[in-house]
């Protein structure tokens, strides 16, 4: 048997995001999401001899069952039916507020974004909010987001079930704990170090004394994501999954 | 009721506030070029709840006055770039909203009712810029409880694509149920379908309850792949070359002047 290539750098993020689904019943996966949508496909496939894991991916026909349009996937947020759910931003601060709309004055933004989408809601009301965003520079993760789409903690009266749990980027993992408020790094990905990490963000963080690597996948994870995760990955994400299957192509190739 | 695409554009008119759907939900992409060239101005845009290649192409073409939307982009082919360079020059006012949001003022108006309540929102900038929404203290609560109200959105026209209609101009939407509240929002509900079926949808109760009854549609055109770039749902997927090829010409004015005076034809077609 040919030994398999080593974890691409997205394998091991989706891995991570598995990682940060474990127990869920339902996770919920927004537009233009792939890494997400991979992670949260993975941890189906984890868990499949034990539990079913519900998957909604807005934008796919085969990982949807909502039959109300596309409104019902807030409704079923609102019911807290929805356990896990992913957000990004163009830039993200400390407490945990996220942009989606853009960077400068509003609203004639010196940098556009596509906009808030559901986030001003979701982040409210789904319980575990999985911020994501590959891009890891001080012009992402900054002090104080110019725009807030939606705010990583409200105030005691505002009804909010739901909130920021950790920060998955392209170069670590932080947790985020609602009541100080603010992020803990909790591991750093491969070739990363605290150093490279605090040069990378704009924001202040708690961390461990000895901050740990984040896990790559095992042969078993990685033959489950370069397999059915892969193939089912590529109805919603076609783009995607074909720049994955080239990333593989040209390390095997490589090695 | 049966028609075709030109004469329903026919009947739009400068001004109107114009309902459309999600990428993935029938986006009647048919409509676009004659409503270009219809020469259309100061449009209102009214997004279900996010807009795409349409709306793109419909600002760059300067037929949109303001857009009320949860967010614009072309998905996996990147930002929307007609509607990002004319939020940064101020050429169009955009509305900021959140998906449910949108979702919540469709419903208000199909219910008749003023506005609709809604939970999250509370220290968002996107409440803060809009002086239309209100928040008032629950009603029901011993105390506190602020909620967010949504006043209802009533579209002049909601315009959008789906898989088939019959002759009685009953139209099949399935699954894809934000099509309906758009239908019953808006005073005037025009479709484009990929195909007419001979037999009453209503006749039959597998398709009875996907069916948007012809109460609520003004015409209907049939036109096959009416849909394209974006997918049907169920019927055909989205043809992401395309919209690439769209997002990397439309980068700049003129490349998207050029891309809308050119004939562009499906990926699949052109081996």
């Amino acid at each position: 048997m040919t030994p398999q290539p080593p974890a691409l750098p997205s394998e091991t993020l989706i891995t991570a995001i598995a990682a940060l689904l474990a127990d869920v019943r339902h996770v919920a996966v927004g537009a233009s999401s792939p890494m997400p949508a991979a992670g949260a496909m993975l941890r189906q496939a984890l868990d499949e001899q034990t539990r079913h894991v519900r998957l909604s991916i807005l934008g796919s026909v085969a990982h949807n069952f909502f039959t109300n349009g596309s409104g019902e996937l807030f409704d079923c947020a609102g019911q807290g039916r929805i356990d896990a759910f992913f957000l990004g931003g163009g830039q993200i601060d400390g407490q945990a507020n996220v942009n989606l709309v853009g960077a400068g004055d509003y609203p004639q933004s010196k940098v556009r974004w596509p906009g808030s989408f559901g986030s001003a809601y979701l982040y409210f009301v789904v319980p575990r909010v999985i911020l994501f965003r590959e891009e890891h520079s001080p012009r992402v993760m900054v002090e104080q987001v110019d725009f807030i789409s939606a705010p990583g903690v409200s105030p005691p009266d505002v009804y909010r079930p739901g909130g920021p749990v950790a920060l998955l980027t392209g170069k670590a993992l932080f947790s985020f704990d609602k009541t100080r408020p603010g992020f803990t790094l909790e591991s750093v990905h491969p070739g990363e170090t605290l150093e490279t990490i605090r040069d990378a963000t704009g924001f202040d963080f708690d961390h461990p004394d000895e901050v740990p690597q984040t896990p790559a996948p095992d042969a078993a994870t990685l033959a489950l994501l370069r397999g059915p995760v892969l193939d089912k990955l590529a109805e919603t994400y076609p783009a995607f999954a074909e720049n994955w299957r080239r990333d593989l192509a040209a390390q095997t190739q490589h090695c | 009721m049966l028609t075709n695409v030109v004469s329903l554009v026919d009947r739009l008119r400068d001004g109107m506030r114009i309902a459309v759907p999600v990428d993935y939900a029938g986006v009647a992409m048919a409509f676009t070029r004659p409503m270009i060239a219809r020469g259309l101005r100061d449009l209102d845009l009214v997004c279900v709840p996010t807009g795409g290649l349409q709306v793109d192409q419909l600002i760059g073409a300067g037929c949109v006055r303001s857009v009320e939307t949860s967010a614009v982009s072309l998905g996996e082919a990147g930002g929307a770039p007609r509607f990002n360079a004319a939020v940064k020059e101020g050429r169009i006012r955009v509305i900021d909203a959140t998906c449910p949001a949108v979702h919540a003022g469709l419903i208000a108006a199909q219910k008749g009712s003023p506005f609709f309540p809604m939970r999250g929102l509370i220290g968002t900038d996107v409440l803060r810029n809009r002086p239309d929404w209100m928040v008032i203290d629950n009603p029901f609560a011993d105390q506190g409880d602020p909620v967010v109200l949504i006043p209802a959105i009533k579209p002049d026209v909601a315009i959008f694509h789906a898989p088939m209609a019959d002759r009685a101009g009953n139209v099949w939407i399935g699954r894809r149920r934000e099509l309906a509240p758009m239908a019953y929002a808006a005073t005037d509900t025009y479709v484009t379908v990929d195909r007419i079926v001979d037999d009453n949808l209503l006749a039959d109760e597998t398709t009875a309850a996907g069916v948007l009854p012809a109460l609520y549609v003004s015409g209907i055109a049939h036109v096959p792949q009416g849909a394209w770039p974006y997918g049907l749902w169920g019927v055909y997927p989205a043809d992401t070359d395309a919209l690439k090829r769209y997002a990397a010409a439309a980068r700049t004015q003129e490349g998207f002047d050029a891309y809308m005076a050119a004939t562009d034809t499906p990926t699949e077609a052109r081996t």
